[in-house]
């Protein structure tokens, strides 16, 4: 029997690579997308890839999507990859988010607030009927009325206004300042808070919404309500060392959510609201609010609440979290496993023949004595 | 130094080796802790890698902050170079670096491997890197960290040796056939890596650096050369290894890990090498060896 | 963005050396020097370049310094070097954060050897995470014309005989010490002129 060892893995990788190149430009008889259509065409796609790339440049995200095909996971991976070989120049002051220029913000918990209800660009009010009319290119698009007054410079967020009673608890910085870097150091637990944020705010966003899910349907007691859901941009600071005062280097879109939470009180605390918080680059309402949800289940430890559910324990939440990650670990096993494989085969094999063993034994013996009687 | 080594990292945009210097001195000072406690898994700030987690990450990271200009690099998958995931790996650092390669294991400095140890011996100054993707022994009988670090910070492996002991009671032998759990250095627990347990006595006293890279877990750990590797077991139940009733088919090998191949679908099979080189090399010193004899006895008559 | 005075000036005003000339590969020399060191204890690893070191720095101490050390490792520095042009070098090359307290440092650098402080005194980790301890930069006259010692452990087959110059009287028993606390404890990393030599925290010496 001739057997040759096959050679060629190389020759047959080079293959692949202009495989998916043809199988990603489909039909060349149609125009090719360009990175401005996607991010103007595919914005919420791009704002899901910026937020778990952890890249802030739409361009890139563009690219990472058509380069995927439009598979969010993959470009994601994409874009995380690149951001590896950024060097870090700065670290930015806190964004302020009251002084964001809003384009939306709704609040649940009251009927008005000051600066207003602002409902913004949403599907939340559309019906989810297919519009066929869009199959047609070229239509001609409704203006949006401009509001007869713009907006306040400063619109203050829902949640403070609960802080004047004592109502909700009042945030801590716990960490005097220095703030963890996900992407700089390895996850450690217990994980602080702002291990966690970065962690859900990077995590996959089906995820961390089924999680969050869970927490509503006994999975965790969670009582939410929406304090605040606002969309726009806020500007992004740096104190440069040779300047001491801080200047914008650039205007971001996020999405953020506070999430209202009851909480029982215990022997040293009153009842009072707690809070779960949510943040995602661009526009991403579902994200923010599942991850508000989540970050406050996970705070159960912290305010003295059984641990009893998944989405309240940090070090099973925070460990499966990431898509780039777990979309890794579940498909190397499309790797060769021959050697282990052999191992195991061995084993069983063995294990097989020492178990007729016995079992010949056994029916051997038996019959000998029945042969006796 | 090669001038194409110095161009890769100047004119393409990307850093030598990927990484940037930032991370790699990240990495390096996480290498020197790790071979200064041989075994105990070093957390460091693993970066997304242009190759998937679980797809050797960890070793990419451990490879590109050791590799330099001088190198000669190997990598193998399943002990072969030719494993689809090992040519990738190997094109990246083609690609990165511009640095030589091979695939003889005597020729290399630095070897990137999943699931193997080279038949060929090493040597002292050459660097195995292995890639991990589970480094926790313990995380099969305690998935929680803050839990297996206690564990091996007071060096309780009791719960260890219970699992093992479960399988001689359940199947009369110890039933781990790879990633089989071993004590560095007479303190430390650690997974080697899914290598088959034949591997694990290679490792044991060995010359070369063995480093370890997982990088979705995040972890760095490593074996010095000249180090005890005891693989757990029990008095009535030693340690012991795969072995073949016959040899590698394509050259005759009695001493390596053999792979099997199925010829057809009637149940016909042969084993040979998992180790291509150590293979290919055997082969060609045999076809050497009859070259040399059948051209003496050719003259001879 | 420039977040470093373009000109670097040491304390005196006086221009510092300059780091690294080529920082890749410099860096990734020194870092293998320094592995190979780490890994086989008790050999004099050569590198294979040398370095223009800030006083009182040596070229070893030098480059090492600049392979390991960054904004991410709070150092401790012996008054010696602390005095030298090397705090400014350092400062500046490397973005080191000096500090006075030797039991957070993760680094530390004596070229004073003879007036260290005691080993206990520095960072020996976490028994959770004993990889935290400090690393000890030790600049020492001689890696053979001092008492002779033996070594053992990983990374050193059989025994090696080592005679450093320039250790203060107590070193090797505070290593003893040092041993006891294992897996926890600090590591050295000897240097002399142009070469280095690993001291990790497995070797049992007898001096």
């Amino acid at each position: 029997m001739a057997y040759v060892a096959v050679k060629g893995g190389e020759q047959a990788i080079l293959n692949t690579h202009k495989l998916i190149s043809e199988t990603r430009r489909g039909n060349p008889d149609l125009a090719e997308l360009s990175l401005a259509q996607i991010s103007e065409q595919f914005g919420l796609a791009v704002d899901r890839v910026m937020t778990e790339g952890s890249v802030y440049d739409r361009e890139l995200a563009a690219l990472a999507l058509k380069q995927a095909q439009g598979d969010a996971i993959e470009a994601i991976f994409l874009l995380r990859a690149y951001r590896t070989t950024l060097p870090r120049v700065a670290v930015s002051e806190p964004i302020d988010t009251s002084k964001m220029a809003i384009r939306r913000r709704i609040s649940a918990t009251f009927k008005d607030i000051p600066g207003g209800q602002v409902l913004g660009p949403t599907y939340d009010y559309t019906h989810r009927l297919l519009d066929f009319a869009l199959a047609a290119e070229g239509l001609e698009r409704p203006q949006a009325e401009l509001a007869a007054e713009p907006l306040d410079e400063t619109v203050p967020r829902v949640i403070d206004l609960l802080n004047s009673e004592g109502l909700i608890e009042e945030e801590i910085d716990e960490n005097d300042g220095e703030v963890f870097d996900l992407t700089r150091e390895p996850t450690t637990f217990p994980a602080r808070r702002d291990q966690r944020l970065q962690n859900l705010a990077r995590g996959d966003e089906g995820f961390v919404l089924g999680l969050a899910y869970s927490t509503t349907r006994g999975y965790g007691g969670a009582h939410p309500f929406v304090g605040e859901l606002r969309l726009g941009e806020v500007a992004v600071e740096i104190v440069p060392e040779e300047l001491g005062f801080p200047i914008t280097i650039a205007d971001v879109t996020v999405t953020e959510c506070q999430m209202i939470n009851q909480f029982r009180g215990s022997a040293d605390k009153p009842p009072q609201f707690t809070r779960g918080y949510g943040l995602t680059f661009g526009h991403n309402e579902r994200k923010a609010m599942a991850m508000s949800l989540v970050d406050r289940a996970m705070r159960a430890r912290e305010l003295g609440e059984d641990v009893r559910y998944p989405a309240q324990d940090a070090e099973f939440v925070l460990s499966h979290t990431d898509n780039v990650e777990g979309n890794g670990f579940v498909t190397h096993f499309k790797l060769p496993h021959y050697v282990d494989f052999q191992a195991e085969l061995q084993l069983v094999r063995q294990l097989r023949a020492e178990h007729e063993e016995r079992r010949r034994k056994a029916t051997g013996s038996e019959q000998a004595k029945e042969a006796a009687e | 130094m090669s001038p194409t080594a110095a161009l890769v990292h100047k004119d393409d945009g990307y850093n030598f080796a990927y990484l940037d210097e930032q991370t790699k001195r990240m990495i390096r000072r996480s290498l020197l802790k790790a071979l200064s406690i041989p075994g105990y898994q070093v957390p460091f700030g693993g970066r997304e890698m242009p190759l998937a987690y679980g797809w050797g990450t960890g070793g990419i990271q451990v490879t590109a902050s050791v590799i330099g200009p001088d190198d000669v690099l190997k990598v193998i998958d399943q002990g072969a170079d030719d494993t689809t995931n090992a040519v990738s790996i190997r094109r990246f650092f083609q690609t990165v670096c511009d640095v030589a390669v091979t695939e003889s294991t005597a020729e290399a400095t630095v070897v990137q491997t999943r699931h193997r140890v080279p038949e060929t011996p090493l040597k002292e100054g050459q660097v195995l890197v292995y890639q991990v993707p589970q480094p926790e022994p313990l995380k099969k009988i305690e998935p929680r960290e803050t839990e297996t670090r206690k564990m091996h910070a007071y060096a309780e492996y009791g719960a260890m040796q219970v699992t093992l002991y479960e399988d001689v009671a359940h199947f009369g032998r110890i039933a781990k056939t790879y990633d089989y759990p071993a004590v560095i250095n007479g303190r430390h627990l650690m997974s080697p890596s899914p290598i088959p347990k034949f591997d694990n006595p290679k490792m044991e006293m060995n010359p070369a650096i063995q480093l370890f890279g997982a990088g979705r877990e995040k972890r760095i750990y490593a074996v010095p050369p000249y180090t005890s590797v005891r693989s757990l077991d029990f008095d009535d139940h030693p340690f012991e290894v795969q072995t073949w009733k016959g040899s590698c088919a394509l050259c005759g090998s009695t001493t390596s890990y053999l792979d099997e191949v199925i010829t057809d679908d009637r149940g016909s099979r042969m084993f040979v090498c998992s180790d291509t080189d150590f293979c290919n090399t055997r082969q060609a010193e045999a076809a050497a060896a009859k070259a040399a004899v059948d051209k003496v006895s050719g003259e001879e008559a | 963005m420039t977040l470093q005075s373009p000109t670097p000036m040491s304390s005196d005003g006086a221009a510092l050396k300059p780091g690294f000339a080529d920082p890749v590969f410099d860096a990734q020399a020194v870092f293998r020097a320094a592995l190979v060191a780490i890994a086989y204890p008790g050999r004099a690893i050569p590198l294979d370049r040398t370095f223009a070191a800030p006083r009182p720095l040596s070229s070893a101490t030098a480059a090492l310094c600049l392979t390991l050390m960054d904004f991410e490792t709070p150092a401790w520095l012996d008054r010696q070097t602390a005095s030298g042009e090397a705090s400014a070098w350092l400062r500046f090359h490397c973005g080191l954060p000096l500090i006075d307290d030797t039991s957070t440092a993760r680094f530390a650098v004596g070229t004073d050897a003879l007036n260290l402080p005691h080993l206990l005194e520095f960072h020996p980790g976490e028994i959770e995470y004993p990889d935290r301890s400090t690393t000890l930069v030790i600049q020492v006259k001689s890696f053979t014309d001092g008492p002779v010692t033996t070594w053992t452990g990983p990374g050193i087959k059989g025994s090696a005989t080592i005679a450093i110059d320039g250790l203060p009287f107590w070193f090797w028993s505070d290593w003893d010490l040092n041993s006891e606390l294992y897996p926890r404890g600090v590591d050295v990393i000897f240097t002399c002129g142009n070469a280095l030599m690993g001291l990790p925290r497995t070797i049992k010496v007898e001096a």
